[in-house]
């Protein structure tokens, strides 16, 4: 276990070193960075003083080395916007995504299990029929159609919750269950298809002749091997969701770290973007490494 | 009052699938009485096994449908109690272990969890179950109690793992166990101990003791009676002496007829001798596994050479290794003067032709997606040489004349088809390339007695026709007796003896081939009789 967690550290810091010279250079291929940082009606006399200051005369393998020695030191340069460190702001923000997904997974994925679980008991039953039915529109709605229609629903028209920002806990509410639909739809469909198969299978016959009540039957013996396929989705949706749930977020207001890179982005902040790259980067590596971790801990069959 | 422990009366039970419904049994009636030992014997379909799901509650309802009848248990119907009494039944009082233990078992906890949970289900407190778990597992004779009870099925073998399922469904001791093939899965050796096992513990705790087999030498070595079921329906019982000595319905009298291991062996071959095939210092190792070491063997033309052993004897590896399905470490197979094991990829491409494979599960080995022309015609796409295209027809519709299927046969698919007729069909596929050398890889052991025996008889009728010879690879000693001219005995990756098939037989050299020998049992109920006595009186004077 301890030499598979080394090797995927290692991997994975190869992979970060990877996205580093691509993001650098990719960002150098966009065009002239004095185009893209200043105005367009800036001066020639500007630019190049531009030029001078960030050492964009220098040749490109130089600026290279000197980025990768700033990124060592955990400096991404400061955000042209907000005039403090990249890595702060985005760290600020990515606490709002990071608290945003834990909740919102954690909701979906013990509703999805139990609702997934119930309706492979009774293949083909009226909880089946309406588990299904639900699962599959909300798997395929859109969200932002979702989010609008929740605003105007719930916000405008009935005037329950707020439309956007933070502050309090209603404030969670609408961006919470907007982003709970669609992987809770997905998640459940496979929990559903994985318990069919368990549930179908040798030893829970052997379960049933021993004499072990139905509700042990699914939730002990047919869920943990059930749980194998269902995990990998799940790590998907959440690695999707610690990106930042960009269209969410913003349509609510929500300060997280998908709506700051749009910002950025729009504002060629390139400081932030490159820092926010790097935080989601490493945390969806920790992430799939937990999923493996998960993986040998719910099946003794796999060890690494 | 109650006659008997577990009587069933007139079950009938009915699946309703998309083709219509299906009469799983017909007016069912048995009954087994405390400390007997009652067979259900029945081939693949038959419906032995549904009578024992209905006492224990594992017809799901639906598609399946309890028409008519009663399960009666002491007296009290099974079938009219509600759900709650009934699982307090099974596991305390009936019991019950399956075929394929390995599946039966839960793969994510550990054994000694498994079976306390039937302790604790059924009102053990937590600590004393444990401390039985471990009297239980050290009773069933598993080494090391304490640490196995922590591992997991995977980390045991085949014999174990039904030591455990027997451990576990026997930890409360039930009144009657339910055994559905408890053997079948199992090397021939393991398969005495396990059968062994389970009649001691049953004269220990006076249990009546219900076993669904399909083979008659499980019915003639453990029943005192059986009931012989086929298409649904009890065709005969009585006492297993009874029935096998003086079989009265026309089914049983053929499933005693198709038993292997009675009919005349092969006399030792004379003349000249052809060899074809020479294999010499054979080895195969994975790392530090040796899975075959120094295999040497002839083949001669149209000759059956029998390659026997228990799971993990290197026989399957030996077979790959010859037609390279595996890259050997080492040795030489010199077929019509040149080395296979040392051929070019081109040069094999061509040699493949004359040397095809017949896998055990043609369920498995037949693509389900391919009609049977395009299966056996398959063959000339690859070899285009063998027949021009506008032949093909007319060989397919003659290779399944050979094989006792009809040419109407080639557009339907694999799963049209029943198990026995799924193999004639991987048969004609090999016949198709014109093979010399066919290699069975237990080519009948999946399939029904009566099957079997007739796609023994093809494959003789095709070697006398065709002059093939093959390496037969089987664990099933009296088929294997019935159908070779030689024997190769295989232990740990080793030949551990060879000789013709009477030699084999009748004067086994090797205390393994005999032991071999010993385990394997003969479905005549009084042989098997005498065969215990003297195991008995053995032991009494070791």
């Amino acid at each position: 276990m301890r030499k598979f967690l080394g090797k995927r550290a290692v991997a994975s810091a190869v992979s970060l070193l990877l996205l580093i010279v691509m993001v650098f250079f990719l960002s150098r291929l966009t065009g002239d960075p004095t185009q893209l940082y200043l105005p367009v009606d800036a001066s020639l006399e500007a630019r190049e003083k531009f030029r001078e200051l960030h050492g964009l005369n220098d040749p490109l393998m130089v600026q290279f080395g000197r980025y990768v020695v700033d990124l060592a030191q955990l400096d991404f340069g400061d955000s042209i916007r907000k005039a403090r460190p990249a890595l702060d702001v985005v760290l600020e923000a990515f606490k709002w995504t990071l608290a945003l997904a834990l909740i919102t997974m954690a909701l979906v994925t013990v509703a999805a299990i139990v609702v997934g679980s119930l309706a492979a008991f009774r293949v083909g039953g009226l909880f089946d029929r309406v588990a299904t039915f639900f699962s599959l529109i909300g798997a395929s709605a859109p969200d932002f159609w979702i989010a609008i229609v929740a605003i105007v629903l719930f916000s405008v028209n009935l005037g329950w919750l707020p439309t956007s920002g933070t502050g309090t806990i209603w404030h969670w509410i609408l961006p919470i269950s907007v982003l709970f639909i669609r992987p809770f739809g997905l998640i459940l469909q496979v929990v559903r298809g994985a318990m069919i198969t368990a549930l179908s299978s040798a030893y829970v016959k052997t379960a049933r002749a021993k004499g072990v009540r139905p509700r042990p039957v699914i939730f002990v013996h047919a869920l943990r091997n059930g749980m194998l396929p269902v995990i990998t989705v799940i790590g998907d949706q959440a690695a999707g969701m610690l990106n930042g749930a960009v269209v969410v977020e913003t349509i609510f207001g929500f300060p997280g770290v998908g709506k700051l890179m749009i910002d950025s982005i729009l504002q060629r902040d390139f400081a932030v973007v490159l820092a926010a790259i790097m935080v989601t980067a490493i945390a969806i590596f920790l992430m799939n490494i937990l999923i493996d971790i998960a993986y040998a801990v719910l099946d003794p069959r796999i060890r690494y | 009052m109650a006659d008997h422990l577990l009587e069933v009366r007139n079950l009938s039970v009915t699946f309703h699938t998309v083709r219509g419904p299906v009469h799983a049994v017909r007016n069912v009636s048995w009954h087994l009485d405390r400390g007997e030992v009652l067979a259900i014997l029945g081939e693949s379909g038959s419906g032995k096994s549904v009578s024992a799901a209905a006492i224990m509650d594992l017809i799901d309802c639906p598609p399946g449908e309890i028409t008519s009848g009663a399960c009666l248990f002491e007296g009290r119907d099974l079938l009219k109690m509600g759900v709650e009494e009934r699982r307090a039944i099974n596991g305390k009082r009936i019991a019950m272990i399956f075929q394929d233990p390995l599946s039966h078992l839960n793969p994510v906890y550990s054994v000694g969890w498994q079976i306390e949970e039937t302790l604790v289900i059924h009102g053990t407190p937590k600590a004393k179950a444990q401390t039985e778990t471990l009297a239980l597992l050290a009773k069933v004779g598993i080494p090391d109690p304490a640490g196995s009870a922590r591992k997991y099925p995977h980390q045991f073998s085949g014999g174990q793992r039904q030591r455990l399922m027997i451990a576990m469904a026997l930890a409360l001791r039930p009144d009657i166990l339910i055994a559905d093939e408890p053997t079948t899965a199992l090397d021939v050796t393991v398969q005495a101990q396990i059968l062994a096992l389970l009649e001691t513990l049953q004269h220990e705790t006076g249990m009546g003791l219900l076993l669904i087999t399909h083979d008659l030498g499980v019915v003639a070595e453990v029943a005192d009676r059986v009931v012989v079921m086929n298409a649904g329906e009890i065709v005969e019982q009585g006492t297993a002496a009874d029935v096998y000595a003086n079989p009265q319905h026309p089914y049983t009298k053929r499933l005693i007829g198709a038993a292997p291991g009675k009919g005349a062996m092969a006399p030792d071959r004379t003349g000249k001798v052809v060899p074809l095939l020479e294999v010499t210092g054979l080895r195969k190792s994975y790392g530090a596994f040796a899975a075959l070491q120094d295999a040497s063997f002839t083949l001669e033309e149209g000759e059956t050479v029998a390659i026997v052993g228990e799971s993990g004897s290197g026989k399957s590896t030996l077979a790959k290794c010859l037609l390279r399905l595996e890259e050997p470490t080492g040795g030489k197979a010199i077929y019509k003067g040149r080395d296979l094991l040392a051929l070019s990829p081109v040069e094999l491409y061509a040699m493949r032709r004359d040397i095809q494979m017949v896998f055990q599960d043609p369920t498995q080995s037949l693509n389900p997606r391919m009609s049977v022309y395009d299966l056996i015609s398959e063959a000339w796409v690859i070899h285009p040489d063998i027949l021009p295209k506008v032949r093909w027809r007319a060989r397919v519709a003659e290779l399944l004349d050979q094989v006792g299927l009809t040419p109407e046969h080639m557009h339907r698919y694999p799963h049209q088809f029943s198990g026995g007729q799924r193999q004639r069909i991987a048969i004609a596929r090999a016949l198709a390339l014109e093979p010399r050398i066919i290699v069975c890889d237990e080519a009948v052991s999946a399939l029904d007695v009566s099957i079997q025996a007739q796609v023994i008889d093809l494959l003789d009728g095709l070697r006398k026709r065709l002059g093939l010879s093959y390496i037969f690879i089987a664990h099933d000693l009296p088929v294997v007796r019935d159908f070779a001219d030689r024997v190769i005995v295989m232990q740990g990756g080793r030949i551990v003896e060879q000789g013709s098939v009477r030699q084999i037989f009748e004067a086994p050299r090797e205390a393994y081939t005999r032991n071999l020998l010993a385990a394997s049992l003969d479905p005549d109920p009084a042989v098997q009789a005498a065969r215990r006595k003297a195991r008995l009186t053995e032991s009494l004077t070791a």
